[in-house]
């Protein structure tokens, strides 16, 4: 038997705006860390800014692939009725919440049409600006540094390649606990 | 299972029309959905949104709906501003850089009532300013938003009509076209003959229509603070400019891009740097330059008087 489910957003018009807003000006300014201002109550492991972009952004048109078990497939599938794709490489949005999945075994869009790419989203262990990576490209007047705590070892080479392969590429969203950053595939990443 | 149970009821009395039911509490019309779409298309538009704001320049398609406004009244960035608008915003819209035009103040009363958001026509007190045909004089800055109304989203649809064509072309950044076309304007005219919508290259990557702005306003997207987005209703494309992004208007070394601004100043606040439309005065052919942005040219005004006693 199944546990009940916890639920989405508590004002899902608002709180959907809201956060959109802080994801629209995450991926404006790669690297800056916002603070969502509204949270659903996501079963664990699903962090909360994981969950209330999922609920933000997925739907019935969005296949989305997650690592989280099927507690947190469920609450998605009820709150974002979202199909969960068997596979990282069929979906618009994934979520890792452990080792993520290869950049390159994600869908890349095509050059006509490199909209169609995914968008990863990795709970990492911690988020903060001032140190770390040196960013920078469009959305950042000079640099920004962002430390992302617990990410594999490659992930660097990993995103130099996602980077080289403009206008393809992923998108990622990297969260933790109740805060998040992007990086665009725009975005150029060097060991701090 | 919807995603948002709470807001159908909302989005069918907005699918009948909806009469004025204020609601006086929250400011907005009670029969609305906030922001006037519904939610799946706003959360298809904010998908859209984020995938051009990581590929800068880029036209991304989206399923425009129709809006309870006519195309050419910017039914794009209406759609646009309704996907990001929320109660904490304030709005500011212009048409030719003014606020009091019928177009822009429709638009303005329509998201006052179908979002409840404060409107406002000081360029420094907005969080997002819908504009078609102009950039503010105003610098925009950090936390500000600029939503462009764009008719035509596809800057080589002159010289090659064919879609799938320029789909390619952008593909592979073969843009020799719009270069063989502004160099037989310089053959022919000694110069560039485009005063509106002049091109724009994007990041070093894709061209891009700057809706149709006055070419003076080119300068102002490049390196802007403020992020730009762009919506083309009938069209159905999406394209926005990240802060900080590098905007360069095509050009030749030995022709360099020069923006055009009549040689006058302002009969009003006497700017000799804003953009000035010409207006006439009396029926014996009487004219006069005044700026073009009506909140730059009376926020000058208003402060004259102190500035001359100082
Ligand atoms: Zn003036």
């Amino acid at each position: 038997m199944n546990a009940p489910l916890t639920p989405g957003f508590a004002e899902p018009v608002l709180d959907a705006q809201r956060c959109f807003r802080a994801v629209l000006e995450a991926m404006a300014r790669p690297g800056r860390v916002q603070a969502l201002p509204a949270l659903p109550e996501a079963p664990a492991p699903l962090a909360p800014a994981a969950a209330a972009v999922l609920l933000t952004l997925a739907d019935a048109d969005t296949p989305v692939w997650l690592d989280a078990g099927e507690a947190a497939a469920a609450w998605l599938r009820f709150h974002a009725g979202c199909p969960i794709a068997a596979s990282a490489a069929e979906a618009t949005f994934a979520l890792a919440g452990g080792v993520p999945p290869a950049l390159r075994d994600l869908s890349q869009g095509t050059e006509e049409e490199p909209h169609r790419s995914a968008t990863l989203l990795v709970q990492v262990a911690a988020l903060a600006e001032g140190g770390g990576w040196r960013l920078t490209g469009p959305g950042i007047e000079r640099e920004h540094r962002l430390l992302a705590a617990g990410l594999p070892a490659g992930f660097e080479a990993e995103w130099a390649a996602n980077h080289a392969r403009f206008p393809r590429g992923v998108d990622v969203i990297l969260c933790a606990g109740d805060r998040l950053a992007a990086l665009p595939r725009t975005t150029r990443l060097e060991a701090g | 299972m919807s995603a948002v149970p709470a807001a159908r009821p909302a989005e069918d009395a907005a699918a009948e029309g909806g009469e004025d039911r204020s609601d006086g509490s929250a400011g907005r019309l009670a029969g609305y959905n906030l922001g006037y779409l519904d939610e799946n298309t706003k959360r298809m538009i904010r998908r859209t949104l984020l995938k051009a704001v990581a590929i800068p320049g880029h036209q991304v398609p989206f399923g425009s709906r129709e809006m309870p406004l006519p195309y050419g009244w910017g039914t794009g960035g209406i759609q646009v501003t309704a996907a990001v608008i929320g109660p904490e915003d304030r709005l500011k819209v212009i048409d030719q850089g003014a606020d009091d035009t019928t177009n822009a103040v429709s638009i303005r009363r329509f998201f006052a009532r179908v979002a409840g958001v404060a409107t406002t026509e000081r360029t420094r007190e907005a969080s997002i300013i819908q504009t078609r045909h102009r950039i503010p004089e105003t610098p925009l800055r950090e936390g500000q938003i600029i939503v462009y109304q764009v008719p035509m989203p596809e800057p080589l649809f002159r010289l090659e009509p064919r879609v799938a064509e320029t789909r390619r072309m952008h593909a592979l950044a073969d843009y020799g076209l719009m270069h063989v076309k502004l160099y037989e304007d310089i053959a022919r005219h000694g110069q560039v003959a485009i005063s509106y919508n002049y091109p724009v290259m994007v990041n070093g990557r894709y061209l891009m229509a700057p809706s149709p702005i006055p070419s003076f306003d080119n300068p102002k997207m490049d390196r802007m603070p403020a992020l730009q987005l762009f919506g083309a209703g009938r069209e159905k494309r999406i394209y926005a400019v990240p802060p900080y992004t590098a905007v360069k208007s095509l050009d030749f070394e030995d022709h360099p891009f020069q923006p055009v601004r009549a040689p006058a100043a302002c009969a009003l606040c006497g700017s000799q740097e804003s953009y000035l439309d010409e207006v006439v005065t009396d029926d014996r052919g009487g004219r006069i330059f005044v700026c073009s942005d009506t909140d730059y040219c009376h926020t000058r005004q208003a402060a004259q008087p102190r500035e001359a006693a100082e």
